[in-house]
């Protein structure tokens, strides 16, 4: 049987191949989602205009990235880990557990957090106030802490429209989450004086406070999305009264389709982050093993290429695509060009 | 008397020409039920009418592209300051470099089709795309000596002004938008009425690789296309020895015990995993333990082996059980091995079974997405194509479920189209492999 024959013969060389082919040229970068379309966005540049195959990104988030990165040093693991938050303490000394000791942190630049609802509805003029009286499931009134009882956006604000509380909000698992609570909800949390209430409340604990000012109703009104933007956007096309929490870019790419809402009486736009004038933002970094710069053909090469000027600078694609490049380029540079890891830096 | 022992039941009122309550009731229940039959077909043929309408109004504008014909004078100031056509001194100019002769080119080619615009050349060079440069700096690198001439370029314009063609983009829907405005569009207006923008079929989203969020114009499905191949390459060169091996030892030769029973019991079990389990499973053994490349189509072949084993064996154990035993027994009596039996006899009269439930069982792995997506084969992968087999199995690739996924949620408007249009190529692959198992059936199965 000619078949039989074929396909034994077919399978012995594809083992005998598989086995030579093992040293990697390609840099394997992966991590946060939102640092993908830039990480690609370099990767496509990189391939075309040096002569290493193009890097691989991968997506799955800042922490499953990191956790990949710090799982040890070798071939098998990845080079670079892209996160939208910076590196904790903990994921630190997990690497160095693993033998994965000399990182390089750089920060590309920042990303802005949008709110945005349907093009046809109504405008939204929002505080950081707005939404802590919107989402939080405690809520002060009358100096007294009660179970969050709006349910109409002209609840929460006399000046906005009479439109139901609907809200999608990134999930958990997102880096942006983070931001969302930390940049805003708490932030209407100190400023409608809650914090204060709930701190005297917990005994002077401020992680206490911090805590139930950022835990959220639970009755609906907001929804967590643990999917990527297209399915907040997916959500206010099918229910024209959310509101969903976005990346800068996104809502740039979908200006046909959302309306985007002031926060603090700023419009945000990539010089208002650049500025700081828009509040919502967060840095963007990527992490490189010092270890595999000269056994990964390219990776020093990428690191450099990708913070140059042409790319991140405030005129490159990245800017471009929606990143607010970072006003302190420069230093970032030198710390690729150095090889500076992280303990010698700081 | 005879008459008295019959049993005295009701006589019957009405004569047999006439339907009797009872009977109506009978008939209209099954006039009901054919009813219900052709309604519960009619609600399936309306949900793949409604599915394939969707599919193909959405995603056929994906396989053509619009085109912008232009006359490029590659500038040897440019390009080539020394003139000496050093590969590698014109290597130097990146990508970046090459802004200022799509600039120029625009200028020579406005200039031949006498048009006039207000536009900036920089504003005017933006709606090309963003992959153009680099096509163009492929072209100098091989062609060096045309460095000085003016050549012909076909080249992709951008995303929104592709959009604007096929009617998704408007001029009211692009008010808010920073990539392009309304005068841009204007342009496009008149380059496409003096025939240098014109849409037309692109082959390169068939056979083209990845693009980066930038640029969905310049996308194509070939190098995760590449990807499936491979994975199901590996999946047929493993599951079919194996799977067949196992089949003919557990219905010819193994005795029917507890043993044999329990282990059939595990295989029907096995085909009801759901693949994510197998995604897992493939993490934790081919690539943290046996340290096998991450996202590579070898370890997805693998993956989608373990779930296309089952499949393959019950559908293989079904076709020799259908061969009958009469020609076991004739191969037997005229002094045959049992293994001469199986094998010359057998299993050539089971083949088309096998082959179809193989076919079905590949078909079944081509569209599984759920597994890749934890063995690292979603992001921005599929970008480089493979130049042999051992790389083709070993290097990082994509498949095409997880590329049309992975289109699926990006930014960019543009890349939902192409998600649509990967859809239409996987389901032609998909319908292609099902008529080949119509055709096996149809052709050499035996009935006895």
């Amino acid at each position: 049987m000619s078949f039989v024959k074929l396909s034994v013969s077919a399978l012995a060389i594809t083992a005998v191949s598989a086995t030579a082919a093992a040293a990697r040229d390609q840099v394997q970068v992966a991590g946060s989602s939102t640092v993908l379309p830039y990480a690609s966005i370099v990767a496509e540049a990189f391939g075309e205009n040096f002569d290493f195959p193009t890097p691989v990104v991968e997506s799955g988030g800042s922490s499953a990235g990191l956790k990949r990165f710090c799982e040890g040093v070798g071939e098998n693991t990845i080079d670079v880990a892209n996160a939208s938050r910076q590196i904790k303490d903990s994921e630190i000394k997990a690497c160095a557990g693993a033998g994965v000791t000399d990182i390089i942190e750089v920060r590309i630049g920042y990303d802005g957090i949008v709110f945005a609802s349907d093009k046809a509805g109504n405008g939204f003029e929002f505080t950081p106030t707005d939404w802590y009286l919107a989402l939080s499931d405690t809520i002060m009134k009358n100096g007294e802490m009660v179970a969050n009882p709006n349910t109409s956006w002209k609840d929460v604000n006399a000046a906005f429209h009479d439109q139901p509380i609907q809200v999608f909000i990134p999930g958990t698992k997102h880096g942006t989450r983070e931001v969302f609570e930390d940049k805003v909800i708490l932030a209407g949390c100190e400023a409608t004086g809650a914090f204060e209430v709930l701190k005297a409340a917990n005994g002077d604990d401020k992680k206490a406070a911090e805590k139930s000012c950022i835990s959220l109703r639970t009755d609906g009104v907001s929804v967590d999305i643990d999917g990527d933007y297209t399915e907040t956007l997916a959500r206010i096309e099918s229910n024209k009264d959310g509101i969903g929490v976005f990346g800068l870019a996104f809502y740039e790419n979908n200006t046909d389709k959302l309306q985007v809402a002031t926060m603090s009486g700023i419009v945000p736009s990539t010089e208002a982050i650049a500025t700081g004038e828009y509040p919502v933002s967060r840095p963007l970094y990527f992490y490189i093993k010092k270890a595999h710069i000269g056994v990964i053909p390219g990776l020093k090469e990428f690191a450099e290429f990708f913070v140059a000027d042409e790319i991140a600078g405030p005129d490159g694609p990245l800017a471009e695509y929606g990143l607010v490049s970072d006003p302190e380029l420069a230093e970032t540079q030198a710390v690729v060009a150095d090889e500076a890891t992280m303990g010698s830096n700081m | 008397m005879t008459d008295a022992s019959l049993p005295t039941g009701p006589t019957p009122k009405g004569s047999i020409y006439t339907q009797s309550p009872r009977v109506k009731r009978r008939n209209a229940a099954e006039g009901r039920f054919k009813f219900y039959g052709m309604l519960a077909i009619a609600t399936g043929l309306l949900m793949l009418a409604i599915l394939l309408f969707t599919i193909l109004s959405k995603g056929t504008g994906a396989f053509q592209q619009s085109f912008i014909t232009l006359n490029v004078p590659l500038l040897e100031a440019k390009l080539d300051k020394t003139g000496e056509r050093d590969l590698e001194k014109i290597k130097k100019v990146s990508t970046f470099g090459y802004a200022p002769i799509i600039q120029a080119g625009f200028e020579t080619t406005l200039e031949q089709a006498g048009l006039q615009s207000d536009l900036k050349v920089k504003t005017q060079a933006a709606i090309l795309s963003k992959s153009v440069a680099a096509d163009l700096r492929n072209y100098v690198l091989t062609n060096p000596d045309m460095i000085g001439h003016t050549v012909e370029f076909k080249f992709l314009a951008n995303s929104w002004i592709d959009g604007y063609l096929k009617g998704r983009v408007s001029r009211i829907s692009v008010a808010d938008n920073k990539a392009i405005s309304a005068e841009q569009l204007d342009f496009a207006d008149s380059l496409r009425d003096a025939g240098i923008l014109r849409k037309s079929f692109n082959p390169a989203f068939i056979l083209g690789s990845d693009a980066s969020d930038q640029r969905p114009e310049a996308a194509g499905m070939g190098v995760s296309m590449a990807g499936s191949f491979f994975m199901m390459l590996v999946v047929l060169f493993l599951s079919l020895p194996i799977g067949v091996a196992a089949s003919i030892y557990l219905e010819e030769f193994a005795p029917k015990n507890r043993w044999t029973d329990l282990i059939e019991v595990n295989i029907s079990n096995l085909a009801a995993v759901p693949s994510i389990v197998f995604g897992i499973l493939g993490l934790a053994v081919f690539i943290n333990y046996m340290n096998l490349p991450q996202s590579a189509p070898l370890v997805g072949g693998l993956v989608l082996t373990l779930m296309t084993l089952p499949t393959i064996i019950i559908s293989t154990r079904a076709s020799l059980k259908s061969v009958p035993p009469s020609i076991r027994d004739a191969a037997l009596g005229v002094g045959a091995s049992k293994m001469q039996a199986v094998f010359h006899h057998v299993l050539p009269l089971a083949t088309p079974g096998i082959l179809t439930g193989t076919i079905i069982g590949l078909a079944q792995a081509l569209g599984e997405t759920a597994p890749l997506l934890l063995i690292g084969m979603i992001g921005f992968i599929a970008s480089n194509a493979p130049g042999s087999v051992a790389e083709g199995l070993m290097s990082p690739n994509s498949a095409m479920p997880a590329q049309i996924y992975e289109w699926a949620k990006r930014a960019d408007p543009a890349f939902y189209e192409r998600a649509w249009g990967g859809i239409i190529i996987l389901l032609v692959f998909l319908v292609s492999m099902n008529a080949l198992v119509v055709i096996l059936r149809r052709r050499f199965e035996r009935r006895w």
